[in-house]
C-alpha cells in the first residue's frame, strides 16, 4: 500500500500525513524508499524557489542536495509540535540558505528550532493539529489581498530583504512593514484557537 | 517566564523569512528563547514559508538527482550520520543564542565604562549594525534618543521604565526609527540589557550630542 501511495505521489504530491509517515520511516529505519518519495516531492519545489531567488540550475540543484541531505540526517529530530513537515523542511532550507548564500551562521535559528513545545498531545493528535495548521495557513495566504500576498511571497520565496522589497515596489519601508503586519494579523486570527 | 513586551509582527515575518542580519537575528532569537508566546508566533510565521514551499509548481530536477544523493549516502558514511543537537543550555539572563557569543556568565562580561554609571560591552559591528550590552546603574537615565534605524533592547537583568511602561527580564523593546524614548533604570538593581541597533543612535539635545561620540551608544 505504501508503494501505491508513492506512485500517485509523483503526480499529485504527498499529503501532509504521507509526508509525516515518510519522515517517521526515515527516522526509525533510515528508509531509502521513503526518502526518495520525500525527495521527489520537495526537491522540485525547493528548486523552484531557488530559481525564483535568481539562482541558476547548477546552484539550485546543489542546494536541493544539501537541504535534502540535512533532512535525511535530521529526520529523527522532527516533532509534529514544530509544525507540518513542509514547515520543518522550509526551516531547514532557510537555515541552509543563511549558512551558504549569505556566509552567515544560522546558529541563532538552530537554537530556537531545537526548542520543543511542551506538549502532552499524543503523536496522532499532534499530527492532526500540524495538518490543520498547514491547511489554515494555506487558506489564509490564498485569501490575502494581492498587495499583502505579493510582499509575503517576495520575503519568503524570493528571499528579498525588507528594504529590497521597498525599493523594488517603490514603497516606503513603513508601508512594507505595515503590510507584513496586516498579513501576519490575518494568519494569527485563523490560527488562534489551534493550540 | 512570561514577558509582557513582545516582538513586532513585521519582525516575526523577517525572522521567519531569514531576513535578519546576525546582530538582529541574535537578539530576536534570544527573546524567542525566553518567550513561549513569541516562539509560537514565530512558528506560525514559519508556517507561511512551509505553505508557500508546498504550493510551488515543481521544477524538474536533473534525472540523476536522487541517484547522486543516494550515492553520496552510500559512499560517504559520514553523510548518513544523524545530526545530534546538544542539549541547549539557556537561561533568562543569558539565552542560548547570546551564550554562544559571550559564554554563560553575565558577571564575567568585560565591561568598559563609557559614562558615569554606564558600562558597555561591544559584541559585534557589521554593515552599520551593532550588537552590544549595556550595564546601567540603579536609577540612572539613559539619555533621551531617537533612532537612526530600528533598535531592539532585551532586558537580561534588572528593569527599566520608559514611556511604554516597565521592561523586566525577558521583555524586548522592538522599536522602529520613529520612536523616541528615555529609559530610566528602576531603583535598587543594575539593569543589564542586550541592544541591537541598525544605525548610530542620535541623541537629542546639545549636551547629549556632545556626549555621543564619547560613549558611542
Amino acid at each position: 500500500m505504501a508503494v501505491l501511495a508513492l506512485k500517485t505521489s509523483d503526480i499529485d504530491g504527498l499529503s501532509p500525513q504521507q509526508q509525516a509517515d515518510a519522515i517517521g520511516k526515515i527516522a526509525s529505519e533510515q528508509c531509502r524508499t521513503s526518502f526518495e518519495t520525500l525527495f521527489n516531492h520537495f526537491g522540485p519545489r525547493i528548486k523552484a524557489q531557488m530559481i525564483k531567488t535568481g539562482a541558476d540550475q547548477a546552484l539550485s540543484e546543489d542546494f536541493v542536495q544539501e537541504v535534502m541531505l540535512r533532512v535525511f540526517r535530521k529526520a529523527h529530530l522532527y516533532r509534529p509540535e514544530m509544525g507540518a513537515v513542509s514547515t520543518w523542511i522550509y526551516r531547514i532550507a532557510r537555515n541552509a540558505r543563511i549558512d551558504q548564500l549569505r556566509s552567515r551562521s544560522s546558529a541563532p535559528f538552530e537554537d530556537i528550532d531545537g526548542m520543543d513545545f511542551v506538549s502532552e498531545d499524543a503523536d496522532g493528535e499532534a499530527n492532526a493539529i500540524a495538518s490543520e495548521r498547514a491547511m489554515r495557513t494555506e487558506t489564509a495566504i490564498q485569501t490575502l489581498p494581492d498587495d499583502q500576498r505579493q510582499i509575503i511571497v517576495m520575503a519568503f520565496v524570493e528571499d528579498r530583504s525588507q528594504s529590497e522589497i521597498a525599493s523594488a515596489l517603490d514603497l516606503p519601508l513603513g508601508t512594507v512593514k505595515s503590510r507584513m503586519r496586516l498579513a501576519y494579523g490575518k494568519l494569527r486570527t485563523v490560527l488562534e484557537d489551534l493550540r | 517566564m512570561k514577558p509582557v513586551h513582545h516582538l513586532d509582527d513585521a519582525t516575526l515575518i523577517r525572522y521567519a523569512a531569514g531576513d535578519l542580519d546576525p546582530a538582529f537575528a541574535t537578539i530576536v532569537a534570544s527573546h524567542l528563547a525566553v518567550c513561549d508566546h513569541c516562539r509560537e508566533q514565530a512558528r506560525n510565521a514559519e508556517a507561511i514559508g512551509g505553505s508557500l514551499l508546498e504550493s510551488q509548481t515543481p521544477v524538474t530536477l536533473a534525472s540523476d538527482a536522487f541517484a547522486r544523493l543516494s550515492k553520496r549516502l552510500d559512499e560517504q558514511p559520514e553523510a548518513q550520520i544523524r545530526t545530534e543537537t546538544p542539549p541547549i543550555e539557556t537561561s533568562p539572563s543569558v539565552p542560548a543564542p547570546l551564550a554562544r557569543l559571550i559564554g554563560h556568565d553575565l558577571d564575567a562580561v568585560p565591561w568598559r565604562t563609557v559614562a558615569p554609571g554606564v558600562k558597555r560591552h561591544m559584541i559585534m559591528e557589521q554593515d552599520g549594525k551593532s550588537l552590544y550590552m549595556l550595564n546601567i546603574g540603579p536609577g540612572k537615565a539613559v539619555p533621551e534618543h531617537g533612532h537612526g534605524g530600528s533598535e531592539m533592547t532585551l532586558i537580561l537583568r534588572g528593569a527599566y521604565r520608559d514611556g511604554m511602561g516597565l521592561f523586566k527580564q525577558g521583555d524586548i523593546a522592538d522599536l522602529d526609527e520613529h520612536v523616541e524614548h528615555q529609559p530610566v533604570v528602576e531603583p535598587g538593581e543594575t539593569c543589564i540589557c542586550l541592544v541591537a541597533t541598525e544605525a548610530p543612535t542620535r541623541f537629542k539635545g546639545f549636551f547629549s550630542r556632545m556626549l555621543q561620540p564619547l560613549i558611542g551608544i
